[in-house]
């Protein structure tokens, strides 16, 4: 028999400043990858970075990971450092 | 009921948790699906890294093959669909079942449920049209997961300047683009249907409620996932 907790309540996030966010941010990556005159690498590096914050943006407050308890988070970071794993030992195969 | 008394601008729980894991089940087993496709996507674009960089032969150019403003408008729609997303569940949360009202004192009107669930399915049905039209118009200029077609436009191209369409890794070009973006696809499609399944069985007949909401939230998870999952594709494949 289950009995149900108590519901804890947090404050809505501002959905529309998120989404004006994730907006600039991908015209700020298409700028970036065809206008800009930035070296590869530095490019690279820079649209990596706004596609890991877009995809924290949406993690965060769409799926509202920021609101939920740790034991839930963990489920979904923990195939993170697997994958990570899996990718490294694979390029390392490659490479060597 | 407790919920009844809470605030608007609030977040809570669209049904009561189960201890233990602090959630429903339906959204903890969301969740251990999500965890799963994590691996299913890394896998695929994992691959893709190993491919295109452990290559000495360079791999076409940003906007050399790919219709990169095409793209961007599929991007859009689909943060949009996102945003969308997210209002229908605050919209269900605070007990708005209705399509549109006015607002008091305003030439606004407020959208509920119905609404911006319908907005979402437009927008990823849109996404998904515009895929289609990507791929006929990619096949039709000569480029499969094979590769250029011979004879093709693509292959014309590629032969005049193979640094720019990457001539030499050409096959392995299409098969990661097609492969990556038809997974990513198929998973839009299927939250799309399960968006109208929903909408016809239990949005329309207003069977949810600000007391119980599982199925939205539940749905929402796998659209924002599915959103989060092509902000990477994006930038992977389209830009880089």
């Amino acid at each position: 028999m289950t009995t149900p907790t108590t519901p804890t309540t947090h404050v809505r996030p501002n959905y529309m400043r998120i989404w004006l966010y994730l907006f600039v941010m991908t015209v700020a990556e298409v700028t970036l990858a065809f206008e800009l005159p930035v070296g590869r690498t530095g490019k690279l590096i820079l649209l990596l970075i706004l596609a890991i914050w877009k995809a924290l943006l949406v993690a965060l407050f769409f799926m509202h990971l920021k609101f939920e308890r740790w034991r839930l988070r963990l489920i979904f970071i923990v195939p993170l450092p697997l994958a990570a794993i899996l990718v490294t030992v694979a390029i390392m195969e490659k490479v060597f | 009921m407790t919920h009844a008394t809470q605030s608007l601008d609030q977040m809570r729980p669209p049904f009561p948790a189960e201890p233990g894991s602090g959630v429903y089940s339906n959204k903890l087993g969301m969740w251990v699906f999500l965890a799963s496709d994590v691996m299913f996507f890394t896998a695929l674009i994992g691959s893709y890294i190993i491919l295109r960089f452990g290559m000495t032969t360079p791999w076409a150019q940003p906007g050399a093959v790919l219709n990169v403003p095409l793209t961007g408008l599929n991007t859009f729609l689909l943060i949009c669909s996102s945003v969308s997303m997210v209002k229908a569940y605050a919209a269900i949360a605070d007990g708005k079942k209705y399509f549109l009202r006015k607002v008091p004192g305003k030439t606004l009107q407020d959208g509920g449920l119905k609404f911006w669930l319908l907005v979402t399915i437009i927008c990823g049905a849109g996404f998904v049209g515009v895929q289609v039209v990507e791929y006929i118009k990619l096949i039709g200029e000569g480029f499969t997961p094979a590769g250029y077609r011979e004879a093709s436009l693509l292959a014309e191209h590629a032969t005049a300047d193979p640094i720019k369409y990457g001539l030499g890794v050409a096959g392995m070009y299409g098969s990661a683009f097609f492969t990556m973006t038809g997974f990513h696809g198929f998973h839009v499609t299927c939250g799309v249907i399960s968006m109208l399944y929903l909408y016809f069985t239990k949005v329309l007949p207003e069977k949810y409620s600000a007391q119980d909401y599982r199925g939205i939230e539940v749905i929402g998870l796998y659209w924002h996932f599915v959103d989060l999952v092509w902000i990477i594709l994006f930038t992977i494949v389209y830009l880089i």
